[in-house]
């Protein structure tokens, strides 16, 4: 059974295979995560089975399973980042939230996900909450930044 | 650089590939981009549909009876679709893994069809050269390579940014005198990405071109310019670049599934200060399989910063096998914290940061650090505006609390 609120919308998107990759991105917008009622719309969608893409889903890391919480911290540890220290910040974000990433807080508040280069490598060491980018970080400037979160 | 490109003048690259499908007899073309760019596919949107409205995109393009037209893809979070085949692959809605080459995507491709895959940098290059002419573009760069080339230069030089150099300019033109420098002594630059070679500074006057890079065992590659001084570990280096090798291998063939697993763990055993001497022959061994037998260009490269690292630096790979010790403080097994009276002022700012409580002493004369109580996470380090917490060889007698990082 599929609740209204899990409905799908596939306006704008082929029955190809070609569109599997833009229904899952667009289903992870949509909902924050790909659940298992999503995979099912797909799955009939397409005329594809469901392993099928589970199978091309976990693939790409950009996929979810899980729900994600209220706020979603990303941290770069791409090249540039990593030589200014990226991975203190993650092991900060670990001890502070107290969950390894890719997990979400038990309270929903923040989940928190390692992520290679955001792209603007100049101003390293990066983060990204919410869609947000803030350079330079440190340690210090991260646990302030994180009470602006509710 | 390609981000920056196809935020600032998307233009140039949607006309540089309208040229290219116009030559080849192109149909229907895609711009991939990484998700993680969302700007860069709002503007390309933006673009495509102006173009569409002036007619420079669609059917019968301004009655010459051809067609094109183009499409955004945005990439969903894995590196080895930038390789030819794996792209098509992730194009077609697939797991991104390469396939054997030849056939090559220009004879089979996207669906079958024939496919040429172009950098960013090279469409957006394309317009300038028709417009001017090819000796216009020839007079920069040098013969065999000519034009310029875009640079992500980061790091430790005092100006970072994107840059943009006529190929065969010198490393050292450009980390000098464009990067000003380094504030510590400068170490090494890393070119290419994560699949490129670790220079030092005795390969400062290379030129920045295809074959010289090359030669040196590095690559041009993404046109990454990482330059790092004294504070960074070249084995912790290799370490991490090979993490983001093991964790990106699609895992087709055994010699890049393995053998990025096989090159990490015995980093792992290094950083760790349980290095063995027959460690670096393994190293070697395993780097020379994936070069050979790998199937793609991510399994085949991916040993290029171990195998640079150990060419250029081997002092450093026997500072942490033979004498245990990580001469840039950054393996933390490896060394201990101590204050250096001589640049110590005495200033505080450590004492306020260090949450363990390790560090005592009074305002204005030089502190002390219990290397007993240190967890090193290079609080101080990082407060300490006189470069007076230093790492020494660790000492035998004292026993150290458990190290802040979790080698898994
Ligand atoms: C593992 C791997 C990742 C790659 N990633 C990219 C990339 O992100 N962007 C890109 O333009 N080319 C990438 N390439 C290179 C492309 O496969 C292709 O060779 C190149 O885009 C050709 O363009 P050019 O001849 O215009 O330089 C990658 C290659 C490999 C093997
Ligand atoms: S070399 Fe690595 S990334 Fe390339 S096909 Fe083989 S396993 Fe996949
Ligand atoms: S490496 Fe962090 S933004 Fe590029």
């Amino acid at each position: 059974m599929i609740h209204n609120e899990e409905l799908l919308s596939f306006t704008g998107y082929s029955r190809d295979t070609g569109d599997l990759i833009p229904l899952l991105q667009k289903c992870q917008k949509q909902f924050g995560y790909i659940s298992e009622a999503s995979v099912r719309q797909i799955a009939e969608y397409l005329n594809i089975s469901e392993n099928h893409i589970y199978g091309v889903a976990s693939f790409y890391s950009q996929f979810r399973f899980k729900k994600p919480g209220r706020n979603t911290v990303r941290v770069c540890i791409g090249t540039a980042c990593h030589v200014q220290g990226g991975k203190q910040l993650s092991d900060e974000l670990k001890s502070t939230l107290g969950i390894q990433p890719g997990e979400t807080t038990p309270d929903n508040r923040f989940d928190f996900e390692e992520v290679a280069c955001l792209g603007c490598c100049a101003q390293a060491s990066v983060i990204e909450i919410n869609g947000k980018i803030f350079g330079k970080m440190t340690t210090d400037k991260l646990v302030k930044t994180l009470q602006d979160y509710e | 650089m390609n981000r920056s490109l196809l935020e600032g003048d998307p233009h140039a690259v949607l006309e540089g590939m309208l040229i290219a499908a116009y030559a080849i007899g192109a149909t229907a073309g895609y711009v991939y981009v990484r998700a993680e760019y969302p700007l860069a596919v709002l503007r390309l949107k933006h673009a495509i549909a102006q173009m569409r409205e002036y007619g420079f995109l669609g059917m019968n393009i301004f009655g010459s009876g051809f067609n094109f037209d183009i499409t955004v893809k945005e990439g969903a979070g894995a590196f080895v679709c930038g390789e030819e085949t794996a792209l098509i692959a992730s194009l077609e809605g697939e797991r991104g893994m390469p396939r054997p080459r030849p056939p090559y995507p220009a004879e089979v491709g996207l669906h079958g069809r024939p496919t040429i895959i172009n950098n960013t940098e090279t469409f957006g290059t394309l317009p300038n050269i028709l417009r001017n002419g090819g000796k216009w573009y020839s007079q920069f760069g040098k013969p065999g390579n000519t034009g310029t080339k875009t640079f992500s230069l980061v790091g430790k030089t005092r100006y970072t940014g994107l840059i943009e150099v006529p190929l065969g300019m010198t490393l050292r033109q450009i980390v000098f005198e464009i990067g000003g420098g380094t504030k510590k002594p400068f170490k090494a630059v890393q070119t290419g990405g994560p699949l490129g070679g670790c220079l030092s500074s005795a390969l400062l006057d290379t030129p920045v071109d295809y074959e010289s890079m090359s030669a040196s065992g590095s690559i041009m590659g993404s046109g990454g310019l990482i330059v790092m001084d004294e504070s960074t570990c070249l084995v912790d280096l290799a370490r991490y670049f090979q993490t983001f090798s093991r964790n990106e291998s699609c895992g087709k063939c055994t010699a890049c599934r393995t053998g990025t697993r096989i090159l990490v763990d015995t980093l792992d055993k290094i950083v760790r200060g349980e290095g063995e001497a027959n460690d670096i022959g393994i190293l070697y061994t395993v780097a020379d399989t994936m070069q050979k037998t790998a199937m793609c260009g991510a399994g085949q490269t991916a040993p290029n910063p171990v195998l640079s690292t150990i060419r250029y630096f081997i002092s450093e790979y026997h500072a942490h096998i033979i004498d245990k010790y990580c001469p840039s403080a950054v393996c933390t097994e490896l060394f201990d914290y101590t204050i250096d009276p001589d640049k110590c002022p005495g200033c505080g700012r450590c004492i306020k940061v260090c949450a363990s409580l390790a560090i005592s002493g009074e305002k204005n004369k030089p502190h002390t650090l219990d290397i007993s109580k240190c967890i090193k996470c290079k609080n101080c380090v990082n407060v300490c505006k006189f470069d007076a917490i230093i790492g020494i060889p660790r000492s035998s007698t004292i026993k150290n609390q458990s190290s802040s990082e979790i080698i898994l």
